[in-house]
This record gives structure tokens, C-alpha cells and sequence, in this order.
């Protein structure tokens, strides 16, 4: 449905027999604009892949090229080794597995039981979802319930609390209540079954592109997540990969790590740091880059019908 | 008569409300997860909002602690950090709201281009970066604006532009906030409009052609007022959360330098809050409350605007 709108299709078929000169320096104009974003967009990104594989030599000197000017490996190399790399990555993909898994069983069950038509004590559950998009009760509010519930520094707590996400209920919401047909479930119940059973048998089997999407949602977000594990775990060991990046790119403190070693060796590892930069980027976004191309027709439309909740 | 109906309609209520749940038996057991998971994890924390009102210490507990009522809310407004902490906050949502038509005139721009296959190529690369995690996005940028070495120096030297450090500078803290976001988040949120776009009747094109409109023309009194109620809507749900999304992002671009300028509600509430080796809870969840505040201005503030332009509102 993005591509090719059937109304600018017919505009240019409509157009093709004469455009006037404005409409011609329009499209010009357009089209020269397009590529200038299209360049602003891509460029980084390719800029980054290259980076990563010149070892931040390409770093030191002002290169636009976007060849790098020696292939080495350097920089992965420094990545592999690195111990907290390797903890973080799995700690990621730990959570963002269970945390993923929680959050489809719990958005699947609320989004469905609030589909049904005829549920009267679906009305104020779903006022309180809404209610609860605007309103948070803060950050310190929610560090003293997670330590009271005795979850710091558990995976617990940065999955569990991020289970619903108010907005990918309601898109799935919609979406069952747009896309099932309701003689389906009428049809279901005169055979005896009951709600549980048309969930699993009728309901989940025709929402695969929802579905889709909406794990696709959490994962990202459980994976790219940075700031409640920084807020609610403490040991180093139970980090997730974004806050060991954070570490080593944003703050800097590879080099302080180990604690008690001589001056260069803090140097090389402040030297090693540099060079991996770039690779650890391109690292810490495979996974999401992986499954990019698989799911790109699918989040289309899941935004679409999240818009048409309205 | 109308008496009467309401009566009536009450007691089907309540009726129904009985057969609810005898009838929907299997649904309320799908919600007792969900429920017990909102209102543990959602409406306990509001609960707890109390703790700004009250005197905190970790061994009383939240309800034991002693109540204190405005004290640590005059605190903060009595503060020296006060006015710029609240005017950052503004500022930068005001920035953002700017660019909140980018995205649609992209997705016009998308709708004009001739050549099937150029388009999708924009697409999915301009997509692409709103799945780079905040972490990444952030290191790239500081990446970028390094003094030696980073890309934006290289780029601005073939316009002669010379070298700086730019997160040093603290006056183009917001631009870089700013403009970042406009990169990762351009296509994604032009699907939208993109699909508003195309539901626009071709009827009215070819009616606003025949009566010698050209492209421009069309652009301005077809497209635009048909994508307009979505816009609208999307910016006043998009301005009453705009704080609850971007701190994290602030928060990891700031620096010594910048925290004149970069310094909002929720990472000053997180300073004092969690990072710091004093941390005053009850101040922190004092200054957070603005956060809410700061929200309910805005929308309050965009819904107005758009209901005075178009009559597009939320109420």
C-alpha cells in the first residue's frame, strides 16, 4: 500500500500527456531533494560500516571516502576479545528472549480479552490502559516498587515491568477486532468452543502480520533499552550490551575498568577502545540489522493500523 | 419518557453486568494476568508519587515516612537550577515540535517521485536508522562532532568551514539534538502520512487537474487538507509525551560543557534522584512531577492551537 498511491499514480498518468513548466521544475526540484536526503540518510550508516572496518585509522585522518583505506580487522578483533562484550551480548539476548516472550503472552491475552465486543469489565480495563499511556508515577516511585518487590538487579526487573506496552496493545486490539470477522466466533461458539480455544486455534493463526510486528516492537525494545537496566541493575556481570556501549563509548571508562593497572596499559586499552568503536557499533546492531528485511513489510502495516485506532 | 428509558437501561446494566460474568468467564481469567501487571507495575508507582510529598527514609517505608506536603516542591522551584531547568525543557520541545512536519512533507515529496523503484529504495533506507538504539545513535553522534577526525568537520571543510569541537559548544547542543532525531526518525514517521496520503481519492486529483491546478497547486488544496486531521492528531499525542521519550537521549549526550543547556526535568531528577552518591528520593520525585506538568501544558497548549486552526482536537 506505500508503494505506488493509487492517486499519484493516476495524477501522472494523467500528467504524462503535458506538465507545465512548474510542474516540471516541481518534479526537478523533488527529485533533486530526494537524493540529497536520500544521500543524508545513507551516508552515515555506510560511512559506520566502513569505519568499522578500518580499525579508527580511517578515523585519524579527515576521509569522506567511503572505501576505507586499509581493510583490516582490527577492530572486530579488539571487540571479540573484550570480556564484557561477551557477557553483555548474552545478557541482551537473554532479556530481550524473556522479556519478548512475557510481553507477547501478557499484550496477546489483555489485547484480545479487550477485542471481544460484548465484555462489559473490558470498558474499565481499558480505561485504565488508556489512562496509563499519559500517566507514570515517575522514576523514583518505580525504583522503590522494584526494590520493595526485592527485584534490583534481577532480570526481572527490566523485563516484567515493560511487558505491556499500552500502544502495541491497542494496535493489536484493533487489530482483532478489524480483521476477525465476528461469524467467526459466533460460528466457533455454536461448535462449542469457548474463547480460550478460538484464541488458540483461530485467532493467533490469522494474525501472523500483527504478530510479527508487534514481537518485532518489543524485541527492539528490549534490546535497544539502555536506561532502566542502568537504573535497576548494578552488577556489572547482569549488564546488557547498550550499557556496556555506553560505557566504553559514551563515558569512555574502558581504560578505568580493570582496576589497578599501570598507566600504559591504560593507555593501550584507551587505545584499543578507539579502534573498536566502530566495530562494536556494527556488532551491537546485527541482530536488529538481521531481521530488518525480513519484517520491513510487516511494521508498515503495523503502523498503519495503529493510525487506524484513532 | 426519557426517565423511564434510563431506568430501564439501568437495570439491563446491571443484568448484563451479571451475565458478563457468567458468559465471559474465560475472558476476565485472560485478564487477571495483564491486570495484576498494569496495576502492580503502572498504578503502584502513582501511588507512590506520595513519596514527594513526604520526607523519605528507606527504613520507615513510603507511608511511614513523615509528611512533609510543598516542601520539596517549593525546594525545587526555590532552586537556582529552576529557571534554566524548565526553560531547557521548553526549549527543546518547542524545537521538536518544529520539525514535526518534516515527516509529512517527505512523505509528499515520496508520492511525487516518478520512479517506482528510486522510492523504495528511499523508503527503506530512510526507515533503517529508526532501529539504531538510543546507545548507538548517541556515540555516533559524538562520534561525528569530534574535533579530530569526526565527519561533520570533514563535511563542513568543503564548505570552508572550520574544524570545532561541536559538543563543546553549547549553543548548538539543541540543534544536535534536534536535527539527529529528524535522521533516525524521518521515514519512519512518514509511513503514516504516506498511507494517509494514499487514501486520498484519486477523483479529487483529477477534478483539481481539470480545472488547470498543477502539482504545487494540488499539493496545497488536495493533499494537505486530506492528511491534515491525522497530522493534527499525531502532533497533539505526540507533544503530550515528548519528555517521557527523549531524556534518555539527552541524558547520554550531555557533558560538562552542556549541561547549562542540556539539563531538563527528568536527567536533573535522575541526577539527584539515582546518580548521585546522596541520592534525595523525595526531591527527586518532586522534580519528576514537572515532567507530568510540562506534559499537560504542552498538550493542553498544541490541542488549543489545533482546534483554533482547523478544529482538529482531542476534546
Amino acid at each position: 500500500m506505500t508503494e505506488n498511491p493509487a492517486a499519484a499514480q493516476k495524477a501522472r498518468h494523467l500528467h504524462g500527456i503535458r506538465l507545465s513548466t512548474g510542474d516540471r521544475v516541481f518534479m526537478v526540484v523533488n527529485f533533486a531533494l530526494l537524493c540529497l536526503i536520500f544521500i543524508t540518510i545513507l551516508y552515515p550508516l555506510l560511512y559506520v560500516v566502513s569505519a568499522s572496518f578500518s580499525g579508527g585509522l580511517m578515523t585519524g585522518s579527515t576521509g569522506l571516502s567511503l572505501i576505507p583505506a586499509q581493510w583490516t580487522l582490527e577492530g572486530y578483533k579488539a571487540v571479540l576479545e573484550y570480556r564484557y562484550v561477551w557477557s553483555g551480548y548474552l545478557n541482551s539476548i537473554l532479556y530481550t528472549v524473556i522479556g519478548t516472550a512475557e510481553a507477547m503472552v501478557v499484550q496477546t491475552l489483555c489485547a484480545y480479552a479487550l477485542s471481544r465486543k460484548n465484555f462489559l469489565l473490558g470498558v474499565p480495563v481499558m480505561a485504565l490502559c488508556v489512562f496509563s499511556m499519559y500517566f507514570d508515577g515517575g522514576l523514583i516511585p518505580g525504583y522503590l516498587l522494584i526494590k520493595n518487590l526485592g527485584m534490583l538487579d534481577t532480570i526481572w526487573s527490566v523485563t516484567l515491568p515493560f511487558t505491556i506496552s499500552m500502544y502495541n496493545m491497542i494496535v493489536m486490539r484493533t487489530y482483532f477486532r478489524t480483521q476477525i470477522p465476528d461469524e467467526l466466533l459466533e460460528a466457533s461458539q455454536i461448535d462449542g468452543c469457548g474463547n480460550w480455544r478460538f484464541l488458540m486455534t483461530v485467532v493467533l493463526p490469522l494474525s501472523g502480520p500483527i504478530l510479527a510486528v508487534i514481537t518485532l516492537y518489543s524485541a527492539v525494545y528490549f534490546w535497544n533499552s539502555y536506561f532502566y537496566p542502568l537504573v535497576y541493575l548494578s552488577s556489572r556481570s547482569m549488564m546488557p550490551l547498550p550499557n556496556v556501549l555506553r560505557e566504553i563509548l559514551i563515558l569512555n571508562v574502558s581504560a578505568s575498568i580493570e582496576s589497578g593497572m599501570d598507566a600504559s596499559t591504560a593507555a593501550q586499552l584507551a587505545k584499543r577502545a578507539d579502534v573498536m568503536k566502530y566495530s562494536l557499533i556494527i556488532f551491537a546492531s546485527v541482530p536488529v540489522l538481521m531481521l530488518y528485511p525480513f519484517v520491513q513489510k510487516y511494521f508498515v502495516k503495523g503502523v498503519m493500523i495503529g493510525a487506524v485506532k484513532g | 419518557m426519557k426517565k423511564s428509558d434510563t431506568y430501564l437501561r439501568k437495570r439491563t446494566l446491571l443484568e448484563r453486568l451479571r451475565l458478563d460474568v457468567r458468559h465471559n468467564g474465560a475472558l476476565i481469567c485472560m485478564l487477571l494476568i495483564p491486570l495484576a501487571v498494569i496495576i502492580i507495575f503502572r498504578y503502584v508507582p502513582m501511588w507512590g508519587i506520595q513519596v514527594a510529598f513526604r520526607d523519605y527514609r528507606p527504613a520507615r517505608g513510603i507511608t511511614g515516612s513523615k509528611w512533609v506536603g510543598l516542601k520539596y516542591i517549593l525546594k525545587f522551584i526555590e532552586s537556582y537550577q529552576f529557571p534554566s531547568v524548565i526553560k531547557n525543557t521548553l526549549f527543546i520541545n518547542l524545537y521538536n515540535l518544529l520539525t514535526f512536519p518534516l515527516p509529512l512533507m517527505f512523505a509528499i515529496m515520496l508520492n511525487y517521485l516518478p520512479l517506482p523503484r528510486f522510492r523504495k529504495a528511499v523508503q527503506m533506507v530512510s526507515y533503517a536508522p529508526h532501529f539504531i538504539s538510543t546507545v548507538v545513535l548517541c556515540s555516533l553522534i559524538l562520534e561525528f562532532t569530534k574535533a579530530r577526525g569526526g565527519l561533520m568537520n570533514s563535511v563542513l571543510a568543503l564548505f570552508g568551514v572550520p574544524a570545532a569541537n561541536w559538543m563543546a559548544k553549547p549553543q548548538y547542543f539543541y540543534s544536535i539534538y534536534v536535527w539527529s532525531g529528524v535522521w533516525q526518525e524521518l521515514g519512519y514517521n512518514s509511513i503514516i502520512f504516506i498511507s494517509a496520503l494514499a487514501g486520498i481519492s484519486p477523483e479529487l486529483h483529477e477534478a483539481a487537474t481539470m480545472d488547470g491546478a498543477g502539482l504545487l497547486k494540488r499539493i496545497w488544496h488536495v493533499d494537505i487538507p486530506g492528511v491534515l486531521p491525522t497530522f493534527c492528531i499525531l502532533l497533539i499525542m505526540q507533544s503530550g509525551k515528548m519528555m517521557t521519550i527523549g531524556y534518555e537521549k539527552v541524558l547520554l549526550l550531555q557533558n560538562n560543557i552542556n549541561t547549562e543547556v542540556s539539563e531538563v526535568i527528568s536527567t536533573y531528577a535522575y541526577t539527584v534522584g539515582l546518580a548521585s552518591s546522596n541520592p534525595q528520593f523525595s526531591y527527586s520525585a518532586a522534580i519528576s512531577l514537572f515532567t507530568s506538568l510540562v506534559n499537560m501544558i504542552m498538550l493542553i497548549i498544541v490541542n488549543r492551537l489545533s482546534r483554533k486552526l482547523n478544529s482538529n482536537s482531542l476534546w
